[in-house]
């Protein structure tokens, strides 16, 4: 009993999540199904027509995949803090002497289990298409950990979105809208160098291509007859995937705390 | 007589609206309040700042003897408070609601379960204890919603309409929780829509309207106030009124109102069923058909009726 107050509080809600978890599975069912989904679809439609030099279209594509289900896989947060709040749970929550962090801290660490068991859906779904990681296991690691790291910033963005908009329903239309784009205009699925030029620019610079490319370089899936990325994240994807998370966080956990603070249902 | 609640002047305007407009309470310790008003009179918002989860645009509040600005972290320790609409997880059991809420007062693991058992218990929740909320009933939620306030015995206990959507006997089952609860002592404000809840559970009333204090006092003297009891009773004809009336005034406590058009006559009356039974017996004497008779008592509406000359629900 010596952890400190918001971590202590913020294991007892992140319990309480992965309960509703086990309880209610639509959600990590729904979260699974999807990504096993795209990894079929994108992997045997889009991989079956287009051609990238040197590695096969369906293993350049999962390093895409799985960013792009990771980040819609981050909405949870944001549907679960709006529900929450509608339901009158978090007014009960902020009448308690707890820590105020401790509901934002448990429901993103609860949402990165969930992300955790996407990733080994994903990866066992790649596997069965015919993904290979032609990387070191400590390269795969690392492109994992970026991966998670990732998902775990958007979930406080999500977390920000969520607690403003205060309505499940509204959220998930609204965070449709800015997730979609966000992860089409990238890397995910062709390479940005065709692109007209300001969505070139905006692919380049979009944090998930950073990831996407990461990924993609660590799990060996690029090769050497591919023309090299010129802008500078794409040349330094680990450090800006780093540098886009840190940012995120640094913006988005104080966003969130003070819309928890002044959160109020209904 | 220290105070567990002390407000003056509270004020908070929702994009402009006043839903406060300078709320003074003061609720001493050990007794029951009961906040009366209709829908939007403030209820809810003067709850909400008392229990910290809003600040106030003006004026100051203390709860056992903080401030809810200041000192919000220290009142959330020492008050419970159960909302309008249950906020009990529907997806968790009953068992885990209450372990839940309990381990977050920080009452440590094996305090929490032995806590969750007890009010379970208490609450006639046993049964269910294990099985999630969402098959529950209303009363059940409401029950669970209210031992979630309990968990760490509340100086200050807040209950924001405990029976509100309650279908009648769950109410009646509410209420003889909340008696209990009462008689036991610990400071409790309730805010209510229905006079008989307060009259049944408070030691003094404040009725609320737009935000301010329109009345206060016991129950006894709302009532005189209103006017209390009457027996209501509708005739066939409308010459029969004024034979009723005739009939009629001998027992009444105050002026009867008639209203020609419902063909009905209105008598206050001071001994309930008794009255009853004797407007009846003087009623048999008549040359007239009653086709209906009954015994009222004050509601909501008749209080705003006396106090503002307008019902709660008029002028919204």
């Amino acid at each position: 009993m010596s952890l400190p107050q918001p971590l202590g509080d913020g294991l007892v809600i992140a319990r309480r999540n992965l309960i509703k978890i086990r309880r209610v599975p639509d959600l990590l069912v729904s979260a699974t199904v999807a990504p096993v989904m795209f990894v079929l679809l994108f992997g045997y439609v889009l991989g079956s027509g287009v051609e990238v030099p040197g590695v096969d279209y369906r293993e350049y594509l999962m390093a895409g995949i799985f960013t792009q289900t990771i980040v819609f896989g981050s909405a949870i947060t944001g549907t679960g803090l709006a529900q929450d709040l509608q339901r009158g749970i978090v007014d009960r929550f902020r009448s308690l002497p707890m820590s105020p962090s401790a509901v934002l801290l448990g429901r993103t660490a609860s949402d990165l289990v969930t992300s955790v068991i996407v990733v080994i859906v994903m990866t066992l779904t790649g596997l069965l298409a015919g993904w290979r990681i032609r990387s070191s296991p400590l390269d795969a690691l690392a492109a994992y950990a970026l991966l998670l790291l990732f998902a775990y910033a958007l979930s406080w963005l999500m977390a920000v979105i969520g607690l403003s908009v205060r309505d499940p329903e509204v959220f998930s239309n609204a965070s449709f809208v800015a997730v979609f784009p966000l992860t089409f205009v990238a890397n995910t699925f062709v390479a940005p160098g065709n692109l007209p030029h300001v969505l070139r620019v905006a692919a380049e610079w979009n944090p998930v291509s950073a990831v996407v490319q990461a990924c993609r370089v660590h799990f060996g899936n690029v090769s050497a007859a591919m023309p090299p990325p010129e802008a500078w994240p794409l040349r330094h994807p680990v450090a800006a995937t780093l540098a886009w998370v840190a940012v995120i966080l640094a913006v988005c956990v104080p966003l969130a705390r003070w819309r928890y603070r002044k959160a109020v249902g209904r | 007589m220290s105070l567990a609640i002390d407000c003056t002047g509270l004020t908070k305007r929702y994009r402009g609206v006043p839903a406060l407009d300078g709320l003074d309470l003061q609720v001493p310790e050990g007794t029951v309040l009961g906040l009366l008003g209709p829908n939007g009179a403030g209820k809810t918002t003067a709850v909400r700042i008392l229990s910290t989860l809003l600040p106030p645009d003006g004026g100051r509040a203390r709860v056992a003897g903080l401030d809810v600005v200041t000192q919000a972290r220290a009142v959330r320790r020492v008050i419970g408070l159960s909302g309008q609409y249950a906020a009990v997880d529907e997806d968790l059991t009953g068992f885990e609601n209450l372990d839940m809420i309990a381990r977050l007062y920080g009452l440590g693991r094996r305090n929490s379960r032995e806590r969750a058992r007890e009010l379970l218990a208490r609450f006639a929740l046993e049964h269910a204890a294990d099985r999630v909320v969402k098959g529950w009933s209303g009363g059940m939620r409401r029950r669970l919603d209210l031992a979630g306030a309990l968990v760490a015995d509340p100086k200050v206990l807040f209950l924001d309409e405990p029976t509100t959507g309650l279908d009648p006997r769950s109410r009646l089952g509410m209420w003889e929780v909340l008696e209990e609860l009462v008689a036991g002592g610990g400071t409790l404000l309730l805010t209510t829509q229905y006079l008989e809840e307060a009259d049944r559970l408070a030691d003094a009333i404040v009725v609320i309207d737009h935000g301010r204090v329109i009345a206060r006092g016991t129950a006894d003297d709302l009532k005189r106030q209103v006017g209390g009891e009457r027996v209501e009773l509708t005739v066939a004809r409308p010459d029969e009124i004024g034979v009723a009336s005739g009939l009629l005034g001998g027992m009444a406590t105050g002026e009867l109102v008639v209203d020609a058009r419902a063909r009905t006559v209105t008598v206050p009356v001071a001994h309930g069923t008794d009255s009853l039974r004797d407007a009846l017996h003087r009623l048999q004497s008549g040359p007239l058909t009653v086709t209906d008779i009954g015994l009222r008592r004050p509601t909501l509406d008749d209080v705003f009726l006396a106090l503002t000359g307008h019902t709660a629900r008029e002028d919204k």
